[in-house]
């Protein structure tokens, strides 16, 4: 792996965000607008629900997560569509970049991405609705690294499908976070869902981590083995993307798919 | 002198379709070769695979006596490309588009060599233009700097002046001999030009369905189809059979 080359293609994407302020903006917008809705939401249930009363801020809080997952996970597949719209993929795969490389890269810089987003809501949730994501203490880290992972992973799925499919498979690139939103029990506790939903909510490492994250907040207690869950899953799928990601390359040299994205 | 480009028997299929067929031939150090043929007789699969892009179904390509199949990163290294139907990202400057580039390539000196080949290439005064907001002429010296910032070796150039005026194809052609001729660098041209061909390449290679069905000198190729120039042989083996196999 050559640190060198992996900062290259981080730069990249770095002058492309520092030398526009629309793209700033709409990182930094988007996530303001959605925390802000879904606090005064949260303000509403914490009033009017007895479920939520002693912990305002928890669907506040899950908003917050949701939506890192979900700019983490969008963010990195941007980054490789960027690539396409720009007609510089060929460019890309010409360099002598490992594969190794180019994720290493795209992951970091999906990282920063999201981070820029997220900062700032998260700094107006306290003096606007009096609530701070910090009490989910030294565990919020463990929850933000686990979505983090399985945005990523999210991320490498679609690019891989981009790649062994093409281009006209960026729509699916916007969809998939919400296919799987209703099964990632983000708002509400698994038994709200269906027992066969059940079934496919338990194989996903979200229901885990939001199952957990309403855990510390409503019952002050930590349940280890939710987080322990979510990692283990996490650890499934972010292999197996990788070795997707693999053969999607390979795939895609054989049906000359990386010499006609850019066209 | 030393073969740096070595394709040996390479084919291509998409299915049941063959794209190349069983193609070979060695680029030499110092030597442009011209890869000529109408639209989907295989130059931009051949191309493809020289870089990597698409895997051969079958038969080897050697860059610098390297295998291309087991030392991909390696070869990457000491190749470039050009063509018109890839960008560098529209949005960011020259300067910062060949230093990125220059980071993926870990060329040393960096400074250096985006001093050197602008200064080259014309392109001083627009290091900090917006490369989106480039003249086609414009772009065309800044891809042609992207392509030899990594001082390359052998380097491939799929119609490397199309659309762009007389002057600034001149130029580049000017510039592309002299380089050669001072780096000794190996060159495969594919062109549509063939007063281009005519002037810069030794040798050419015509294809036609996947498969090359004449090659030599330009000048003996006029000769031996009783042509008046390069662009006669072209239609003369465009419109043919195959006969020439």
């Amino acid at each position: 792996m050559s640190l060198t080359r992996i900062y290259g293609l981080f730069l990249r994407h770095f002058y492309l965000i520092t030398r526009s302020f629309p793209r700033i903006l709409d990182l930094v917008y988007w996530p303001t607008i959605q925390i802000t809705l879904w606090g005064f939401i949260s303000n509403f249930f914490a009033t009017h629900t007895t479920y939520y009363n002693n912990a305002v801020g928890v669907i506040l809080t899950c908003a917050i997560l949701y939506d890192f997952l979900f700019r983490t996970s969008i963010g990195f597949n941007m980054l490789f569509l960027e690539e396409i719209w720009s007609r510089n993929f060929t460019n890309l795969f010409i360099a002598p970049m490992k594969i190794g490389e180019i994720l290493t890269s795209l992951v970091i810089t999906a990282l920063i991405r999201s981070l820029i987003g997220l900062v700032p809501a998260v700094l107006l949730t306290s003096p606007l609705f009096g609530i701070s994501i910090l009490e989910l203490g030294i565990f919020l880290f463990f929850l933000f690294l686990s979505l983090y992972i399985f945005g990523i992973t999210l991320g490498i799925l679609v690019s891989s499908g981009l790649l062994r499919f093409g281009p006209s498979f960026e729509n699916i690139a916007w969809s998939t976070m919400f296919l799987l939103a209703p099964f990632g029990c983000i708002y509400y506790p698994i038994e709200t869902l269906p027992e066969v939903f059940q079934k496919i909510a338990y194989i996903l490492p979200l229901v885990y981590i939001f199952e957990e994250a309403r855990n510390i907040l409503i019952n002050q207690t930590v349940d280890i083995e939710n987080i322990y869950n979510a990692f283990i899953w996490n650890a499934l799928y972010f292999t197996l993307s990788i070795i997707l990601f693999y053969y999607s390359f390979n795939a895609a040299k054989n049906r000359g798919t990386l010499i006609n994205m850019g066209e | 002198m030393k073969n740096l480009i070595e394709v040996k028997n390479i084919k291509k299929n998409y299915g049941k379709k063959e794209a190349v067929k069983g193609i070979s031939f060695n680029v030499q150090e110092n030597e442009i070769i011209g890869l000529l043929g109408p639209n989907g007789s295989g130059k931009t699969t051949t191309i493809g695979m020289l870089l990597g892009l698409l895997k051969p179904t079958s038969g080897q390509i050697f860059i610098d006596n390297l295998k291309l199949e087991n030392h991909r990163i390696e070869i990457l290294e000491i190749i470039n490309f050009i063509s018109p139907y890839i960008e560098l990202p529209k949005k960011l400057t020259v300067k910062q588009n060949l230093n990125v580039y220059a980071k993926l390539y870990k060329v040393q000196n960096i400074e250096e060599r985006i001093e050197y080949l602008s200064e080259k290439l014309r392109i001083k005064e627009l290091l900090d233009s917006i490369t989106g907001e480039l003249s086609s002429g414009q772009k065309n010296r800044v891809s042609l700097a992207k392509a030899l910032i990594n001082e390359p070796r052998v380097l491939l150039l799929d119609e490397p002046t199309a659309s762009l005026d007389p002057e600034v194809g001149d130029f580049v052609r000017t510039f592309l001999e002299e380089y050669k001729k001072e780096k000794k660098i190996s060159v495969l041209l594919a062109s549509h030009n063939m007063s281009e061909v005519t002037r810069l390449c030794k040798s050419v290679l015509m294809m036609k369905n996947g498969e090359i069905i004449d090659q030599g000198k330009p000048d003996d190729l006029i000769t031996k189809h009783g042509r008046k120039n390069l662009e006669e042989v072209f239609l003369k083996l465009s419109r043919s059979k195959n006969e020439f196999n």
